[in-house]
């Protein structure tokens, strides 16, 4: 009973999931007002033929600071984990 | 623990090529598809084929964690910095204030297909640099702190 519940439900999401671009046109959610913009107007403002590189170093800077800083974040964790254990710094459990 | 004579002097041969093909990404970030972050792990990949193929202690003194830690973290310094002039220019963050100026990086190019010019984008390409070698050093300390007890042999075998 409550196994053919839980797959019916699958069943049923599963299903809306799958009608949802059945429904919709190629392309059907089409905002392409910001695309349109960066491709008119980003090799002006940034005098940069790659828009990609213009969109993420220039138009989107704070998100490429963010990833830098988490790469920097990374590194800093497994430096952690794999430092050289001090004597001193073994300690007991109370 | 090392690999064989061959894989050795395939990944003395292959190095210097995938360090100039990271930098050559990095580079031209700004033109070609690419830039600092895959530029950057190019490089680091070079370096983890001469990590794998050598054992750590071989290249412990060629490639050392404390250039490569003192390296990543120059690129973050270098990309905020960068960042930060705008700021010092009475700009807001992140303006690209050497876009379009006439000096350095400060081409103009004409809208639509265009041969592309490597003295162009402003900041761009100096982020580009900033991001590649904080890339760079950032996965290649990694992969040294991971291979590092590589050939550790452990204590019940």
């Amino acid at each position: 009973m409550k196994r053919g519940l839980v797959v019916l439900t699958f069943v049923i999401l599963a299903g809306g999931l799958l009608l949802i671009p059945a429904l919709l046109d190629f392309g059907m959610p089409a905002f392409s007002d910001m695309d349109d913009y960066f491709l008119k107007n980003g090799q002006e403002q940034t005098a940069a033929n790659n828009i990609v590189t213009a969109v993420v170093f220039d138009y989107r800077g704070f998100d490429t600071l963010g990833e830098s800083v988490v790469l920097f974040t990374a590194v800093v964790g497994v430096g952690l984990m794999f430092r050289r254990m001090l004597k001193e710094e073994e300690y007991e459990d109370e | 623990m090392r690999m064989s004579k061959l894989v050795r002097t395939g990944a003395d041969l292959l190095y210097p090529f995938a360090l100039i093909f990271g930098l050559y990404i990095i580079l031209h970030g700004h033109l070609t598809p690419g830039g600092g972050f895959q530029g950057g792990a190019v490089v680091a990949t070079g370096a983890a084929i001469v990590i794998v193929a050598w054992a750590y202690e071989d290249v412990a003194g060629m490639i050392r964690k404390v250039t490569m830690k003192a390296q990543e973290s120059a690129g973050l310094l270098l990309f905020i910095g960068t960042a930060a002039l705008a700021l010092g220019l009475g700009y807001a963050f992140f303006t690209n204030v050497l876009a379009n100026s006439g000096s350095l990086f400060g081409l103009s190019v004409p809208f639509g297909p265009n041969p592309g010019e490597l003295n162009t984008a402003g900041v761009i390409p100096i982020m580009n640099i900033a991001v590649g070698i904080e890339v760079w050093g950032g996965l290649t300390v990694i992969l040294l702190y991971l291979l590092s007890g590589l050939n550790k042999k452990e204590e019940g075998s």
